[in-house]
Order: C-alpha cells, then sequence, then structure tokens
C-alpha cells in the first residue's frame, strides 16, 4: 500500500506526479556483496506503464538495484538484501515467494545480447514459455510470433526462425533478448543498459522499442547515456553511491534538478 | 637493418622450428606404432577373423569374432555405467563447486583416477563376482564403468564450467528454475566438450586388460549372457601373444590392429557428430 506522503521523501513518490499507479515499490532497499555495502537505503516508486530511468556514475549500484527487483541479485555468492520490494503490491522477497515465479513477473534484459548458443531463434524466443511447460505447438507459434513483433523483429527474422540466434547481428540479438523477455508475458521489464554495445542505429531501435513496450509493460532501464535517457524516460531517478539522490519526472529532473550533485552530473562536471 | 631486429626475427624462427621439430617428435611414436600394427596386423586380418570363433589351440585359422562383440558389449556396459554417474557428477561439481561434497567428491575422482587398473578389477570381483559366484561381463562391465567415472566427471566439471555465466543468468531471468537451467541450457551448451571427454575416457577403457583379469575372464565361445563370461579383445591379445603358436601371433596383431580401429572409428564419429553441433552455434 502507498504509505503517507512525506515532505521528505515528495520525490519519491513520482508516480502521483505523473499520474499513474505504482507498478514497482521499493523502501528502504539495501544490498550487499559480502562486506560491500552497494544499495544504501532505496525508496522509490516505479510507475506502471511507464519508461523509469536510471542514471549515476559507473559501480553507483544500477545494475544491483535493478537485479534487487527480480531477486537475480541473490545469485551471486555471499550476496544479501534488506528492506522490501513490492511489485503490485506483492512483497517478493516475504518468506515463501518462489523466485522463480517473481522472475516470470519482472522480466531482464542484459547490458550484453545473450541468445542461448546452441538455440535457434525460434527456440531462444519459445525457451521461457516451453521449460514452463507449454507443449502445444499452434500455441509455441503464437507466442512466438507475437513476442518477436512486440520486439519488432519479426519481419527481419520470420524466413528464418530456425537459423541460430547468434546469426544475428548485435542489435538483433538484443532485439531477440527482448523477445524473450516478453515471451513469458512479464508485467515488469528491467533492462540493464540495453543499448550499450550497439551502434547508434540500433540503438535508436531499442529506444524506440521501450517507448512502445511501455504501452502495455512497466520498463526500468538503466542507462549510461544522459540523452538517452532524456529521449526514453517519463521518469528518471539518479543515483550516487549507492544512494538515490533524486527521483522525478525526466523533464524536471533534467531542466531543474533540486541537488546540486544532479546538476553537476547531468551537465558533464563529474561521473 | 637494425640487428636487433635481425636478431629478434631469428629467434622467432628458431623457436618456429624446435616447436615443429618437437611435433615431429611427438608424432614420431605414433605414426611407428600405426604402420607396424597395419604391416603385421593386416596379414591376418580376412572373413573369417570378424566371423569364425577361435579355433582349438595350435590349430591354424578361427577368428575373434566373440571377442570383438564381447570388447563391444563391455564398452557399452561400462559407458551405461560411467557415463550418465560421470556426466551429471561432472555438472554438479560445475553447478556448486563450495558445497562439501563437491570438494570430497572432487579429492575422491582425482584419488580413483590414480588407482592401478588392477585394483578396479578387484573392486568388481569382490563387489560382482564373490557374490554371484563366477566371472560374468556384467563384473567387466562394472570394472571399466567405475574408471569411467573419474575421468568424465572431471572433463565434464571443466566443459561445464567454461559455459559463459551471462547464459545462464538469461535462463534464470526467464524464471526457468534452477535445475531445467542446468539440465536444458547449460547441459547442451557444453555438449560438444563433454562427449570428447566421454570419448577419449572411453578410449582409455577399450584396451584395459587388467581389470578384466578376474572379471569378464575371457570366452572361447559366444557369450549367452551378461551374468556369464565373456570374451574381449585385450584378453584374447594377451591369451595369443604369449601361446607358442606363430598363427596366434599374427592373430595377436590383427587384434591389437581391429582395438585400436574400433577406438579411432568411436573418436572420428563423436568429432562429425559434435562438430554438426558446434557448427550450429
Ligand atoms: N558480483 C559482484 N561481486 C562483488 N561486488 C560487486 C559485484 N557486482 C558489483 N559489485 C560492486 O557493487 C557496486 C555496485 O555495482 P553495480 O554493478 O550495481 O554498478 P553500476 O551502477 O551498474 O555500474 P556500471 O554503470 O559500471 O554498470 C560496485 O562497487 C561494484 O564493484
Ligand atoms: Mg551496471
Amino acid at each position: 500500500m502507498p504509505k503517507q506522503l512525506e515532505v521528505r521523501d515528495v520525490e519519491t513518490h513520482a508516480p502521483t506526479l505523473v499520474g499513474a499507479n505504482t507498478a514497482v515499490q521499493t523502501d528502504d532497499l539495501h544490498a550487499w556483496f559480502d562486506q560491500l555495502h552497494a544499495l544504501r537505503g532505496i525508496t522509490l516508486n516505479v510507475p506502471e506503464r511507464q519508461v523509469t530511468a536510471i542514471i549515476g556514475p559507473s559501480g553507483c549500484g544500477k545494475s544491483t538495484f535493478l537485479r534487487c527487483l527480480n531477486r537475480m541479485h541473490e545469485l551471486v555468492p555471499s550476496a544479501r538484501v534488506s528492506g522490501t520490494v513490492r511489485v503490485h503490491d506483492q512483497d517478493i522477497y516475504a518468506p515463501g515467494i518462489d523466485p522463480v515465479l517473481v522472475r516470470r513477473r519482472v522480466g531482464m534484459v542484459f547490458q550484453k545480447p545473450n541468445p542461448f548458443p546452441t538455440m535457434n531463434i525460434y527456440d531462444n524466443v519459445a525457451a521461457g514459455v516451453r521449460l514452463a511447460g507449454e507443449r502445444d505447438r499452434r500455441r509455441l507459434d503464437d507466442v512466438v510470433e507475437r513476442s518477436l513483433r512486440a520486439a519488432a523483429l519479426w519481419e527481419e527474422v520470420k524466413d528464418r526462425l530456425r537459423k541460430p540466434g547468434t546469426s544475428l547481428s548485435g542489435g538483433q540479438q538484443q532485439r531477440l533478448c527482448i523477445a524473450r523477455a516478453l515471451a513469458v508475458s512479464p508485467e515488469v521489464l528491467l533492462m540493464d543498459e540495453p543499448a550499450s554495445a550497439l551502434d547508434p542505429a540500433a540503438t535508436l531501435r531499442i529506444e524506440e522499442l521501450a517507448r512502445d513496450l511501455a504501452k502495455e509493460i512497466t520498463i526500468v532501464i538503466v542507462t549510461h547515456n544522459m540523452q538517452q535517457a532524456a529521449r526514453v524516460s517519463d521518469v528518471t531517478g539518479f543515483f550516487l553511491g549507492g544512494q538515490l539522490v533524486e527521483f522525478g519526472p525526466t523533464n524536471g529532473l533534467f531542466t531543474r534538478p533540486t541537488d546540486k550533485r544532479t546538476e553537476d552530473y547531468i551537465t558533464g562536471r563529474f561521473g | 637493418m637494425d640487428p636487433r631486429y635481425r636478431l629478434r626475427r631469428g629467434m622467432d624462427q628458431g623457436m618456429t622450428l624446435v616447436c615443429f621439430l618437437c611435433t615431429l617428435l611427438v608424432l614420431t611414436p605414433l605414426v611407428l606404432v600405426l604402420t607396424f600394427l597395419a604391416q603385421t596386423g593386416l596379414s591376418a586380418l580376412n572373413w573369417d577373423f570378424f566371423t569364425k570363433l577361435p579355433g582349438a589351440a595350435g590349430e591354424p585359422g578361427g577368428g575373434m569374432a566373440n571377442a570383438i562383440t564381447g570388447t563391444l558389449i563391455l564398452i557399452g556396459l561400462a559407458g551405461c555405467l560411467g557415463i550418465p554417474i560421470g556426466v551429471l557428477g561432472g555438472t554438479f561439481l560445475s553447478e556448486y563447486p563450495q558445497t562439501q561434497v563437491s570438494r570430497i567428491s572432487r579429492f575422491a575422482a582425482d584419488v580413483m583416477n590414480g588407482i592401478p587398473s588392477i585394483v578396479m578389477g578387484l573392486f568388481a570381483y569382490v563387489l560382482i563376482v564373490l557374490p554371484l559366484r563366477h566371472f560374468s561381463a556384467l563384473a567387466g562391465g562394472v570394472a571399466l564403468g567405475v574408471m569411467l567415472i573419474p575421468t568424465v566427471m572431471r572433463t565434464t566439471e571443466e566443459v561445464v564450467r567454461l559455459v559463459p555465466q551471462s547464459v545462464r543468468e538469461a535462463a534464470l531471468a526467464l524464471g526457468i528454475p534452477q535445475w531445467k537451467t542446468t539440465l536444458r541450457v547449460v547441459l547442451p551448451t557444453a555438449t560438444a566438450g563433454i562427449v570428447t571427454g566421454i570419448m577419449i575416457a572411453l578410449a582409455r577403457i577399450a584396451g584395459e586388460t587388467a581389470p578384466l583379469l578376474f572379471t569378464a575372464f575371457g570366452n572361447r565361445f559366444w557369450n549367452r549372457s551378461i551374468l556369464q563370461p565373456i570374451a574381449a579383445l585385450p584378453l584374447q591379445i594377451f591369451a595369443y601373444a604369449i601361446s607358442p603358436f606363430d598363427d596366434w601371433h599374427r592373430q595377436a596383431w590383427a587384434g591389437a590392429l581391429v582395438l585400436v580401429a574400433i577406438v579411432l572409428v568411436v573418436n572420428v564419429g563423436a568429432r562429425y557428430a559434435t562438430s554438426r553441433q558446434v557448427r550450429l552455434r
């Protein structure tokens, strides 16, 4: 449940400012790698069916934050989390919650395209549904086509679905990974610098795609590129040293940052 | 020209030559053995050799049909036991490297690798021959199968560990459970390496004689059940080689040639099968 608005954390309530419901809500989220305190109390609300950008200098905890939202963080040996994360009002760290089911609701796209090397294009997209037990050929065909269309890749690959996923170009591979993530119908899609390994044209396609997808699902995108954040996102959060410095509608954050550190960062004075 | 550059280029060419000579040196025994085997073995190879049972002692003629099939059966039995245990065990070692079980079994596998093969024969003797009260193909298969486990396990561990972490994360992030990720995504990615490891291990046990001495024991006739003694090429080669008959000596060479050929065919076949898979990538 959204808690009472307090003055000091008005900025964490960006959803109310852009007039949307909350898809993901974190409250005092801390994360550690062994002794290293990587996230130091992140409290923010990710608006539903919007694009939320996370920016900040290298090593500030952007990826760690993302990986806490679908319980991938705990895969690192000796990693720890405290605080709460709610996805559509379900506490995903509550005891008895199966991380496997969380990850089906909160999908992820990685920095480097990582299609399954032994699978063809079709099998890559179908993998999530198929390994969850779906056998019906027609339904699989359907999921594959729908996901590839949603990832704006269908026209390019429809005649070579049986070719290896790794035979595609880098940008196509990344869209293949997006299609693969979409195939299990997630409510939220996390994208960790999805375009940083791609050329400008392929980057633009991914950005357009993120905007398009946000009509249906919630997108959280990590980026190093300020222009990209400004282009794709509705809401932006600026991280520094494991803390959330500023969070609010992208427009406002980039034109009238309230914090000196945000201003320094977006004007390129450090980072 | 700069003398230092000349020196460097000279060094480079010299080292290349040394490497080339070393390669030749490594290849020489292999080529010598193979040509010698082919020369002496081929003369005794004929249709009878592949289709007939051994003749009576001292009589020329007869063949090793039972030993050839026996060796194939023993390899098959050993594979049924050793491959699944080795592959699954190696996968466990790679996916859960830090557990106590992993540390112990890794150590055990390394110790087992160093145990003389005749001791493996003793093991199968005590485990199977004594309770059943007679020598059997099963006992031979178990002795060889146990020898497979450590090699298959360690090579599987190595190649499964080479599968990039990003592949595992991609699968887990799709909400695929850990065990399915391992079996359906990680293992297929490592197939080529695993198969190569299996082949090397099989080739090694195919020629083992010692563990078969008091397990499979050998048989002059066809084997009717895996609970009966069975003939095997290495045993037959040994028996013929120490016999006083010239014809048997020549047949022993032919047997050795066939054994090498079996190993070669298995290896080439596996390479072909996996190379097709690799090309898919
Ligand atoms: N697997 C790991 N083990 C130990 N420490 C880690 C691990 N991954 C990240 N860290 C540390 O946690 C901190 C946050 O890392 P994180 O990857 O979240 O940064 P980031 O903001 O995503 O950086 P970048 O922009 O370079 O991707 C860093 O100090 C990093 O060194
Ligand atoms: Mg990162």
